[in-house]
């Protein structure tokens, strides 16, 4: 790509070279950083990207920045994933799966993989290890939560990223963004929601569709899970609904050790 | 010119997932000619047993991150029809326009973005962005319009939010949907621009006898439930989807594979229009007659032909659907659910093809057994034989290992195969 000159205040900017990657995963944050069709070629012009397997041909392994989709779960992945970090200088997990494994660490709650596999593929063998996040086995520098990311966030975290800017996650949870966005409390409209645990930064993207809230961006800095037990109960919701909306993603493996 | 030929390609770009390409040419015999997935599996029809029925089109919306939405539907339907809910014609409308605005933006990524730097000798769609801005920027501009439309009805463009059994959590402002319709009526040049522009491309002369399964027309081209066919005259109720898709498991591939009449079929845009061409929009059939692309076709390289009628077809008829929304009284948001034990099945056309999902539920409404199949691993044979049948014939051409090489990565791309949805 050219545009190589690219002023911020006045001031060149340097394109870091970029890659993204993926794993176990459905592709969707990739293809979340190709909408906001508006802002796209913007976005672009910030990397010079050189290796995005879903979008190009081209492909280098030389680059500085690795944006790394999915979860891993199976050896061949982790393998793939080491020699990506041994390139990178900055290493980010993008998305759900990334950070906690996401909806594929759903499989690993039986403690059972030759059932989960036999379920599927019958007597067929197939690899397939426990879901893991990225951090299991490499140094995360960045992560940008979110099933999937919200582009708009991915613009400005990668923006500071570019500038050297420092990022800062919100501490508080989607429930203050929800009551900044006057939305009718969902617990009120008789829907469970993880609104008042989970880490903020979506602009309470769900509820604000009357969805209550999954967790897909892991815990606040503060999460009061006994709290949240309370609430659910108070409204009429059954420790299956919560631990559902728990488990979902994998951000409260922790908490859910806990209360199990 | 006896040519031989040794052809690798691991992990093919410009298509969802992961899959290789291996040809072997010896003396202009093909040897070897394989498509395999190579993808991790994700397990989801296990991740779904014990869990309530409400998780259901939640988690199977991430089975795919380009058909979310139908794969949400899908799972909605399935739970729906099992539990004996039938839809309000009002909700039937917003998902079918939904449905249509998802085709559209997935027609128009693969179109503009996977397929089209082929045709214009690039390796991807980034150094058009210098030397066709206005392609890019056309290209920008029509997806723009499909993902603003998904955000309005289903909440989110990936992995929507206001989907849910029984109906919607919320509806669109009326004002919103006389917006997307002016929206869709200015977009019109746009779609011609794009027509044209495929016009320019020469699409490559290729045709294996293919059998084309898809949902059945009933007075519309078909979208949303219905009866099964095939283009080897087989026909079948949704319920029946088993002996319709026939999965079983092959050693080197972690996608399934599907068989009906023969070896293997095709699914997608190009099985939908070979199925349902009589039911077209007008607009969509004179694009489609503008490419000699009459029923059946067997060039698999014509879907991505398809896909562009398809997208004139489902802004025309969006158009429509629209109109028809905003001439009624809206009523319900969401209709009760009441769980019961036994087996419903969803068929839904989405973007590459028929996908079904299918729930075993008991009493509690709990998911007892899960099974979804998926477009793409019914293309997947298809696809494996496509290309031996590929190779041979550009063997007997004496073409060059580039070439075929092209063609054969051409060949993938043009089934717009989404590999991780396939190995779910």
């Amino acid at each position: 790509m050219s545009a190589d000159k690219r002023l911020y205040l006045g001031v060149p900017v340097e394109r870091p070279k970029a890659a993204f990657f993926d794993f176990t995963s459905c592709e969707g944050c990739q293809l979340q950083m190709l909408n906001n069709e508006a802002t796209l070629l913007d976005f672009l012009s910030l990397l010079d990207i050189v290796n995005f397997r879903e979008a190009m041909s081209e492909r280098s392994d030389d680059y500085e920045i690795a944006f790394v989709e999915g979860s891993i779960s199976r050896a061949d992945e982790v393998e793939r994933l080491k020699k990506i970090r041994a390139q990178a200088k900055i290493l980010v997990a993008v998305g759900s799966c990334a950070c906690f494994g996401g909806v594929n660490q759903l499989k690993n709650r039986f403690g059972d993989l030759d059932w989960v596999k036999r379920e599927v593929y019958g007597s067929n063998p197939v690899d397939s290890t426990e879901v893991r996040p990225v951090s299991a086995f490499v140094t995360v520098d960045l992560k940008i939560y979110g099933c999937p990311v919200k582009k708009e966030e991915v613009e400005v975290i990668v923006t500071n990223l570019v500038l050297g800017k420092s990022i800062v996650h919100p501490s508080y949870p989607v429930c203050m963004e929800c009551k900044a966005n006057h939305n009718i409390c969902l617990f009120d409209l008789g829907e469970p929601c993880l609104g008042p645990i989970t880490r903020a930064g979506c602009d309470s993207w769900c509820p604000s569709n009357r969805m209550g809230c999954w967790g897909c961006r892991g815990p606040a800095e503060v999460a009061n899970v006994e709290q949240l037990r309370e609430i659910m109960l108070k409204h009429g919701f059954s420790e299956e609904e919560m631990i559902d909306r728990l488990e979902c993603f994998g951000g409260f493996s922790t908490y859910l050790s806990e209360l199990k | 010119m006896k040519i031989s030929c040794d052809i690798k390609v691991d992990h093919l770009t410009r298509v969802e997932g992961h899959g290789n390409i291996r040809i072997k040419i010896r003396n202009g015999r093909v040897e070897q000619a394989r498509w395999d997935v190579v993808e991790t599996p994700r397990f989801f029809e296990a991740m779904l047993v014990g869990k309530k029925w409400n998780n259901a089109p939640w988690i199977c919306a991430r089975i795919c991150g380009i058909c979310s939405i139908g794969h949400t539907l899908a799972s909605i339907r399935a739970i729906e029809n099992g539990f004996g809910i039938k839809p309000s014609e009002q909700t039937s409308v917003l998902r079918l326009l939904l449905k249509h605005m998802e085709t559209l933006q997935s027609h128009l990524l693969h179109l503009y973005f996977l397929a089209a730097p082929d045709f214009l000798n690039v390796g991807s769609v980034m150094p058009l962005i210098e030397s066709h801005p206005e392609v890019v920027k056309r290209a920008a501009r029509l997806k723009q319009l499909a993902n603003d439309a998904c955000d309005v009805i289903g909440g989110r463009r990936l992995h929507p939010t206001r989907t849910v059994v029984g109906g919607f959590t919320m509806l669109p402002e009326k004002s919103q949907l006389s917006s997307l319709k002016k929206r869709m009526q200015a977009a019109v040049p746009d779609l011609t621009a794009t027509v044209e522009l495929f016009q320019t491309f020469t699409l490559p002369d290729f045709e294996r006898e293919t059998e084309f399964v898809s949902l059945k027309g009933d007075e519309r081209y078909p979208f949303i439930g219905g009866g099964l066919i095939s283009t080897d005259q087989v026909e079948m109720e949704e319920h029946d989807y088993l002996k319709m898709t026939n999965e079983f498991v092959v050693d080197h591939s972690t996608s399934k594979w599907s068989r009906l009449s023969r070896q293997s079929f095709a699914v997608g845009a190009l099985a939908r229009l070979n199925n349902n061409f009589s039911f077209l929009h007008p607009e969509a059939r004179e694009v489609a007659e503008g490419f000699s692309l009459a029923p059946v076709n067997n060039n698999p390289f014509m879907n991505n032909i398809a896909q562009l009628v398809e997208c004139v077809h489902v802004v025309m008829d969006s158009i429509s659907l629209i109109d028809n929304l905003l001439d009624r009284e809206w009523t319900e948001v969401r209709q009760p659910v009441c769980p019961r034990a036994g087996l419903g099945v969803g068929a839904l056309e989405v973007p590459r093809g028929i996908l079904y999902h299918a729930y075993e539920f008991d009493n509690a409404g709990r998911i007892i057994k899960a099974d979804c199949v998926i477009p793409t691993s019914q293309n997947n044979a298809n696809i494996h034989y496509d290309i031996f049948e590929l190779a041979q014939q550009s063997a007997s051409r004496g073409k060059s290992d580039g070439e075929i090489q092209h063609l054969a990565e051409m060949l993938v791309r043009a089934y717009d195969p989404c590999i991780s949805c396939s190995v779910h």
